[in-house]
């Protein structure tokens, strides 16, 4: 649980951002605390997932503040200042994204070689042990190809870990896969929740954000409608929107 | 190995196959002499020409709008003119204008080939790899530079060996098309297969037998780069991705 008062570790202040003519995030603001968890609902086209590619820089913003750690995420501008940020923020993506033509174990250690230099061997224990904890020891020799989508996306988390990151976003890690395996992903989660790991979370899973987050966002048309604890926003919905967005999934 | 020639003589005078290039040593040396040239003149222009493949699909990704220009118009020219005439511009426009000091050429027909053949098959195999390296989802790369990849790492490590893999079966069918392109080099004098085969045949008067030669020759030589690159295929073929 994080501390009432401590300073968030992400920041965002009035964050803008347009493709074109199409402004996708119209000033959005919000903080997590180290050790937080965010859940951001919202329909699709709402700018959920650029908020996500925002905050690990794969997206430049064009005006507003956001802060991770100790970087300023939009006066970052140098491949090194970028490679230095994604050691701290680390992504997970809905299509798993896994390296094709490399097997589990070497996705997994592949980054903490190559970025961050470290000892094959000792990066080799920890990729055992990361993959063991998402139950997919048995599987590290095995190609993405020959693995379900939901072994998929736990190698996927896995490879984001091994990288030992501040922070964690999951861009709607559950939604292309079937209600089956999308318990074995949100267990494995939830276990790196409790462990304290500080998590924004753009999902459709309600009952787990209900679960697990701290706060709630419910995001439409670029901005934030409407945040809060769980249990508020879920039960007693202060605005329209919110509530029709709700009445539609619950 | 008399024996054998023998029996080629045998076969000659009594059924009228008249393969001179097994009993007749000096023919013999000349066919075996434009086989090797052509074994020659495909290898190297293989290796030369999928090398311009891979420097110019990554060019055409660079930002230097002048080198992706410049490689565009390179592709363009050499897509667009049939290889016969290329050759012909490289040895008699080109080579013309490079004397070298005794007045004699500067470059010889078997290197203009060389030259020649390479860049007309590198233009197609920049398109090959190109496609290859946009066939690899932006996905993938995002989730490389998410992982703090740097940009030439990413290329190195994970776009590289995928579009590698999705331009093979259409590189391997351009490989086969510049072996067999190889036989224009007969146009500039090279002693190719073909060139020495027309030689025997002028002397010996075997012209059907000869092209019957020629024809089994090229569908071998073929047929080794085919199974070459399959099994090379099959090797580095990944579970579940691609075909």
């Amino acid at each position: 649980m994080p501390e009432a008062n401590s300073e968030p570790i992400v920041a965002l202040r009035d964050v803008h951002q347009s493709f074109g003519d199409v402004e996708v995030l119209k000033g959005v603001s919000f903080g997590v605390a180290k050790g937080g968890v965010v859940c951001i609902i919202g329909p699709s086209g709402s700018g959920k997932s650029t908020l996500l590619r925002c905050i690990n820089g794969l997206v430049p913003i064009k005006s507003g503040s956001i802060r991770v750690a100790d970087f300023e995420v939009h006066n970052l501008h140098t491949d090194q200042e970028k490679i230095a940020l994604r050691k701290e923020v680390s992504m997970v993506f809905q299509q798993y994204n896994l390296f094709p033509h490399k097997t589990a174990l070497e996705n997994v250690m592949m980054a903490p070689i190559y970025v961050l230099k470290e000892d094959p061997k000792e990066v080799r224990e920890r990729a055992i042990a990361l993959l063991t904890k998402v139950g997919l020891a048995a599987k590290q020799d095995a190609y993405p190809g020959e693995l379900s989508g939901g072994q998929q996306q736990r190698v996927a988390i896995a490879r984001s870990l091994a990288m030992r990151p501040e922070v964690m976003l999951f861009d709607e890690v559950t939604a292309a896969l079937d209600p089956e395996t999308v318990k074995e992903v949100l267990n494995t989660i939830r276990e790196l929740a409790r462990e304290g790991m500080t998590c924004i979370l753009v999902t459709h899973e309600m009952r787990f954000a209900r679960e697990l987050a701290d706060e709630v966002l419910f995001t439409d048309g670029g901005t934030i409608v409407e945040s809060g604890r769980p249990a508020e926003l879920f039960d007693h919905p202060r605005k329209d929107r919110t509530r029709a967005f709700l009445s539609q999934i619950l | 190995m008399q024996l054998v020639w023998d029996w080629f003589r045998w076969l000659n005078e009594s059924t009228g196959i008249n393969l001179t290039i097994f009993y007749d040593q000096f023919d013999r040396s000349r066919f075996a002499s434009g086989f090797l040239m052509t074994v020659k003149l495909s290898v190297i222009c293989i290796v030369s020409s999928v090398v311009i493949g891979v420097v110019g699909a990554w060019i055409q990704g660079s930002r230097l709008r002048v080198a992706r220009t410049i490689v565009h118009w390179y592709i363009q020219a050499f897509r667009n003119t049939p290889p016969l005439v290329q050759l012909y511009f490289f040895y008699f426009g080109l080579g013309s204008l490079l004397k070298a000091a005794g007045g004699g050429p500067l470059i010889t027909n078997v290197t203009w080939a060389i030259v020649s053949l390479s860049f007309f098959a590198g233009a197609f195999n920049v398109e090959i790899f190109r496609s290859g390296i946009e066939a690899v989802p932006r996905t993938t790369l995002e989730a490389a530079e998410s992982l703090g990849f740097s940009r030439a790492q990413a290329y190195l490590r994970i776009v590289l060996p995928l579009a590698f893999r999705i331009s093979l079966p259409a590189l391997n069918n351009n490989l086969v098309n510049l072996v067999k392109t190889t036989t224009l080099a007969y146009a500039i004098a090279v002693p190719e297969m073909l060139y020495v085969s027309s030689q025997i045949w002028s002397d010996e008067l075997n012209v059907p037998v000869m092209m019957n030669v020629l024809l089994i020759c090229y569908f071998v030589l073929v047929g080794i780069l085919v199974y070459l690159m399959h099994r090379w295929e099959r090797a580095i073929r990944v579970p579940g991705f691609g075909i």
